[in-house]
């Protein structure tokens, strides 16, 4: 037992030797929260758009200052004529043009319908949907308004109530998503380098012929990351409390003890990753590039899983942040107890022992 | 002149030796590429819907006939009570919550107005933007739809002329059927460069210093910058190779082709490689160790990744936060890429871009050439 607690002691020597990393360590999960959680935002207002009017009457220059008046459009400017809009899009000036065709007023005076045509630029595709479904809000808005004055007959009047996130912040949706994120990437990679750096600079050798078993080793190494990463943990909660307004509804005690049961899972990912690789560069190519962007994707933070074809969606079941992500979303933003998210605890358990033994199992002690 | 010769030629016999290198190198941003686009579907398209029908009628039962087969929602079930409904969109088993009161239809008829109620969960706020969006442009055909109906029944009452009304004919160019993939494909192949390309750079160089080889080179007369360009040149070549292996695997399998010019889009690359590879250089000349410059490079590659646009639009940041963003060469780099793979824009469109990045390119590779020191 003295035995282990040196070699822990050595363990963390070595991480708060490293004043530059430690800083990075801390520095990644305050500079997310703070700039995700103020700068993403889901919601889409003021796109420029174009406006060509060919008819310049009362009609359009009422309806024009309608949508100027929404705060979803910033008018860009006025176009003369419709030739020029190819190259707007092209700079990527504006998204959308809603073009007024000639004798707009007088065709909705005496025919009772004009029609507007809208171009959007749907190389972003959801923001082209949702902009054009603004400006149609908008129209129906004036429609509704004629339809006074002669008297509109069954007006269904929806309303629509915006659970959990009424302002549609990015925040509460990527203040879990980062946790995940950051837990398991700082744990995974931290792990996975400490080990290869031991290979690699010759001094495993030397821990290994000692009468150290291997287990201690193991232990020794993951407990700085453990450490680390709970006080990461602190440091988000505290940080998106104080300063984004998202408390932890529900128990903190299962959060906490959720994340560290995630925490130990990704330190047995990366243990399992450093056994496979001989260098430090392949260790973190491989915790950088394999985990990075499918943790991001998988874990369902910024892409719904349901929408993903099976494949992926088998596939990201085996992705232990997918079920951490549920796991804080409904403890932390909903306020949910233990009844509601023990079958993914019970999903994350069951990955970190497997993957704990797994790597257990197959860590060399020998070197050739 | 001869120098820079034999330095790539030892760059690049190191570089390809490695196996386990090449193969994250190319193969595992290849195999991300196939993958990655098919999760990246933001269309959506499952949204899953509770409906509370308090009414029971013709009218209701049409609404949600209409709902269903617009093909964006999938019906969860009923429930007997709003609370109910609430309560599955709390379990996650519903996004939305949508409740016809008692007496809609005959309200609609009588009184010409009647409330609907829906409830979305907003927390993945694009899903709740766009399903309300749905829903409520689906709620305004079927108003105009019964609308129409009932003044075209025989049986009703004459109505008063129908008042003018004004609609839209909306079109999407450049990507007419909503295709997500056309938006996506290109980003991710950004984000795989930068990961490459110039995290790589800074590892190699802080190896050396790690290995204690770059002690060797510094002895020699070898100049500071082509000990530098040996450097950067051989990722700079592995950058646009994946670049170009990434477009035909964009193509081969998502039958992207670049609208635009690929001159334009080789020019950009070069000019967003120096940027990046300025900024690895600059990594490994503040750091010792491989583990501090890989903290660093993933703290940079994370922000850039979620804040350039990738995922969520730049636009609806606030200024501040836009302001930050333009001073990050993927953000410029990704504009580019949509705006001529997809639209065909030309040299003269992105020169804003375009100029950024070679702006910041240019201050980034001076900082680490003044930074960076043969003696240590």
């Amino acid at each position: 037992m003295r035995q282990l607690l040196t070699f822990i002691r050595k363990e963390f020597l070595h991480v708060f030797r490293d004043r530059k990393t430690l800083l990075m360590l801390f520095g990644l999960p305050i500079a997310q929260i703070v700039l995700f959680g103020f700068a993403l935002s889901n919601e889409i207002k003021n796109s420029s758009i174009a406006i060509v009017d060919y008819s310049k009457d009362a009609t359009t220059t009422n309806i024009i200052g309608k949508i100027a008046a929404s705060n979803y459009f910033d008018i860009q400017r006025s176009l003369a004529s419709a030739d020029q809009l190819q190259s707007a899009f092209k700079k990527g000036n504006i998204k959308m043009a809603v073009i007024f065709p000639a004798n707009f007023g007088s065709d909705l005076e005496h025919t009772g319908r004009s029609t507007i045509q809208v171009i959007a630029d749907a190389s972003d595709p959801n923001q082209a949907t949702t902009i054009t479904n603004y400006l149609d809000q908008v129209i129906n808005d004036y429609n509704a308004g004629l339809a006074k004055t002669t008297g509109q007959s069954m007006q269904i009047l929806p309303e629509t109530q915006l659970l959990y996130n009424p302002e549609l912040r990015g925040a509460p949706n990527f203040v879990p998503g980062v946790m995940a994120l950051v837990l398991m990437l700082v744990c995974t990679m931290m792990t996975s380098v400490s080990i290869v750096k031991e290979k690699e600079l010759g001094t495993m050798e030397i821990l290994l012929v000692s009468p150290f078993k291997p287990i201690y080793i193991i232990i020794s190494k993951l407990a700085p990351n453990l450490l680390i990463s709970i006080l990461n943990l602190f440091i988000i909660l505290i940080l998106s409390y104080a300063f984004l307004d998202l408390p932890v509804k529900g128990s903190l005690l299962l959060l906490v003890s959720c994340s560290i049961l995630f925490i130990l899972t990704s330190l047995s990912i990366g243990l399992l990753l450093s056994i496979n690789a001989k260098t430090q560069q392949a260790a973190m190519m491989g915790s950088l590039m394999g985990m990075m962007l499918p943790t991001m994707l998988l874990t369902g933070f910024l892409f719904p899983i349901e929408n993903m074809p099976l494949l992926l969606q088998w596939l990201s079941n085996i992705v232990p942040s997918r079920w951490y992500f549920i796991i804080v979303k409904r403890v932390m933003l909903k306020g949910l107890g233990p009844a509601s998210v023990w079958k993914e605890t019970l999903i994350l358990t069951g990955m970190c022992l497997l993957l704990f033994a797994i790597s257990l199992r197959k860590f060399k002690i020998r070197l050739q | 002149m001869r120098t820079l010769f034999f330095l790539l030629e030892k760059e690049f016999r190191q570089i390809l030796r490695n196996r386990q290198i090449i193969s994250t190198l190319l193969i595992a941003p290849l195999i991300q590429l196939i993958l990655l686009p098919l999760a990246a579907d933001y269309s959506v398209k499952n949204i899953s819907l509770v409906v509370v029908d308090n009414d029971h009628s013709p009218f209701s039962q049409r609404l949600i006939g209409k709902i269903t087969a617009s093909g964006h929602f999938r019906l969860t079930g009923y429930t007997a009570s709003y609370a109910q409904a609430l309560q599955l969109v709390e379990q996650d088993k519903a996004d939305i919550a949508l409740q016809i009161p008692i007496h809609f239809e005959r309200d609609l008829v009588r009184e010409n107005t009647k409330q609907l109620y829906m409830a979305i969960n907003a927390i993945e706020g694009t899903k709740a933007n766009l399903g309300g969006a749905y829903l409520s442009s689906i709620i305004r055909d079927y108003n105009s739809d019964i609308r129409l109906r009932w003044q075209s029944a025989p049986s009703t009452p004459p109505q008063p002329e129908a008042p003018p009304q004004v609609t839209t004919a909306a079109s999407n160019w450049y990507n007419p059927l909503l295709n997500f993939k056309l938006y996506m494909v290109p980003a991710i192949l950004v984000v795989l460069v930068t990961a490459m390309a110039a995290m790589q750079s800074a590892f190699n160089i802080v190896q050396e210093k790690e290995n204690g080889t770059i002690e060797q080179i510094n002895v020699t007369p070898i100049k500071k910058h082509w000990f530098i360009l040996g450097k950067m040149i051989p990722f700079l070549v592995l950058g646009i190779i994946l670049f170009s292996l990434g477009l035909l695997v964009g193509w081969i399998v998502y039958g992207i082709v670049p609208v635009g010019n690929l001159l334009v889009l080789y020019t950009s690359l070069i000019v967003y490689l120096f940027a990046m590879l300025g900024l690895g250089l600059l990594i490994a000349t503040y750091s010792a160790t491989q583990v501090q410059a890989m903290s660093l490079a993933f703290f940079f590659i994370n922000i850039f990744n979620m804040m350039s646009g990738v995922f969520t639009a730049v636009d609806s940041m606030p200024d501040w936060a836009q302001a930050i963003v333009s001073t990050f060469p993927p953000s410029h780099f990704i504009k580019i890429m949509r705006m001529v793979v997809l639209k065909g824009s030309g040299l003269t469109d992105i020169v804003y871009p375009l100029t950024a990045m070679a702006i910041i390119g240019l201050f980034l590779n001076t900082w680490a050439v003044l930074n960076y020191r043969k003696t240590s």
